[in-house]
């Protein structure tokens, strides 16, 4: 018997096996905070079958867009997405980590030039933007000042 | 010479290009040295209008690309230093960079900012040439340390060659480590505890199957080498001056160090000097630092006419 944690939403998305522990994050990503509007479960640390523990986060009447798929292919590159209308799973797919993402991560190194401002405090035209070495662990490296990203996690825009 | 595809090619990082790209700009800067001592004329770059944009004062770099273009019968355009520009003015490099591009045919930047040269050939369908970002990369000091140690001994691969000083911070000794490698040299990396190599590019050189040695005693290392390629180890690196005058001492090479060393072996610094090297040194058959400073003005006149398509 499958035990019922939630209750199944009927539109929105299910974002399932987010690596456990990282589903604050995800809904960090999904700009959800105090004016949250519609209704969302976090569920943290389920035993899993597939890995040891997992997460999950449910989200009622929201679905994701492509940014947001990006960030948390990186965080998460475990992750499946469910997509739900009427209570039915209409389309489901794996997170992809992208090869190289731009304008998702800023970077770190403080004297990189995607971090500098002119004397009118302008920046330059770019968008900040990483080649992705590995996902687990996350490697980016950006790909003008060629630095590793310590944290990418705290360094999402 | 083998096929060597340079033309419209940008040089930002000495990692862009494969080992044969490098001995293909060696095999070039070669044949431009009667010309960049002035022994034979040469208007291969005549009409040919180079930018040099230095948004940072570095003299040597800046006055070899100057003459490089100037004995290949070329002429230049630029600013010494970015008081003097509409950076000033709040200016994006992006914006500036689409000016000179132009206004001439090839660009030379020296920015404050590690990226810099890569966000520049973003910005430019003319070739832009790295000249240092901030502390990032400065391929055409790689290139003249390599082809000073070609034209010196002959090869580079087999030689013992031992970093001296600064491999922490020093902006050149990565980069260079990491060419070494390539061409299969073996390296001794010769440091105070504190201001040894970095674990990425020790991590790097053994990927390509070298072995460093780590020394701490520049009496020991100097033995073996054929190679010492001296930096400077700088005062704000220590909380302690008695510290530093204590370290900067033991990495000096004087004429008591030189005992120990082979009759061959060469010095090499990317100058400039303090006390690194005592100056009775310099007339020594060890001394190839100005010899090497030199050779910035072959190798970037053949980097200038390879990336302008010109082979004469």
């Amino acid at each position: 018997m499958r035990e019922f944690r939630v209750q199944p939403i009927r539109n929105g998305t299910v974002i399932d096996h987010i690596d456990s522990g990282k589903a604050l994050k995800v809904i960090k990503i999904m700009g959800i905070d105090e004016n949250v509007t519609s209704v969302v479960s976090v569920i943290m640390h389920v035993p899993s079958s597939k890995k040891e523990y997992k997460d999950i986060v449910k989200v009622e009447d929201r679905e994701l867009n492509p940014k947001e798929l990006e960030k948390i292919a990186l965080l998460a590159p475990n992750a499946t997405i469910n997509i739900i209308r009427d209570y039915d799973v209409v389309k489901k797919t794996k997170v992809k980590p992208p090869e190289r993402v731009a304008g998702i991560v800023r970077c770190a190194n403080p004297n990189c030039i995607t971090n500098a401002k002119t004397s009118m405090d302008t920046t330059e035209p770019v968008e900040p933007e990483f080649v992705v070495e590995s996902t687990k662990p996350l490697k980016l490296r950006c790909i003008y000042c060629d630095r590793e990203l310590e944290n990418p996690e705290e360094n999402l825009i | 010479m083998h096929m060597l595809k340079m033309k419209d090619r940008d040089v930002v990082s000495i990692g862009d290009f494969t080992l044969e790209e490098i001995e293909g700009i060696m095999d070039h800067a070669k044949k431009m040295v009667p010309i960049a001592k002035g022994e034979k004329k040469s208007k291969a770059l005549d009409g040919k209008i180079l930018s040099t944009l230095f948004f940072e004062p570095s003299t040597r770099t800046r006055l070899s690309f100057e003459s490089a273009m100037l004995r290949l019968g070329g002429e230049f355009i630029g600013f010494a230093e970015p008081s003097v520009t509409s950076a000033k003015k709040g200016e994006t490099l992006a914006d500036t960079i689409r000016m000179a591009e132009a206004y001439s045919d090839v660009i030379v930047l020296r920015h404050p900012r590690e990226g810099a040269a890569r966000l520049a050939a973003k910005f430019s369908s003319k070739p832009v040439i790295n000249a240092g970002d901030g502390a990032g990369q400065h391929p055409t000091q790689t290139l003249l340390d390599l082809f000073t140690i070609k034209t010196e001994k002959g090869k580079i691969g087999g030689m013992n060659i031992n970093l001296v000083g600064d491999l922490k911070y020093g902006r050149t000794v990565h980069s260079l480590a990491h060419a070494l490698a390539m061409f299969g040299a073996e390296l001794t990396f010769t440091a105070p505890k504190d201001l040894q190599m970095p674990e990425h590019v020790i991590n790097r050189v053994k990927e390509l199957g070298v072995r460093p040695k780590m020394e701490e005693s520049l009496e020991n290392s100097i033995e073996d080498a054929d190679v010492v390629y001296v930096t400077r180890i700088q005062k704000e690196r220590f909380a302690d001056l008695a510290e530093f005058e204590k370290v900067s001492g033991a990495y000096r090479i004087d004429m008591d160090m030189l005992e120990k060393a082979r009759e061959d072996m060469i010095i090499m610094h990317p100058l400039p000097r303090v006390n690194e090297i005592a100056p009775e040194v310099d007339s020594t058959p060890h001394a190839k630092y100005f010899v090497q400073a030199f050779n910035g003005v072959p190798v970037r006149m053949a980097l200038l006419s390879l990336v302008l398509g010109v082979r004469k």
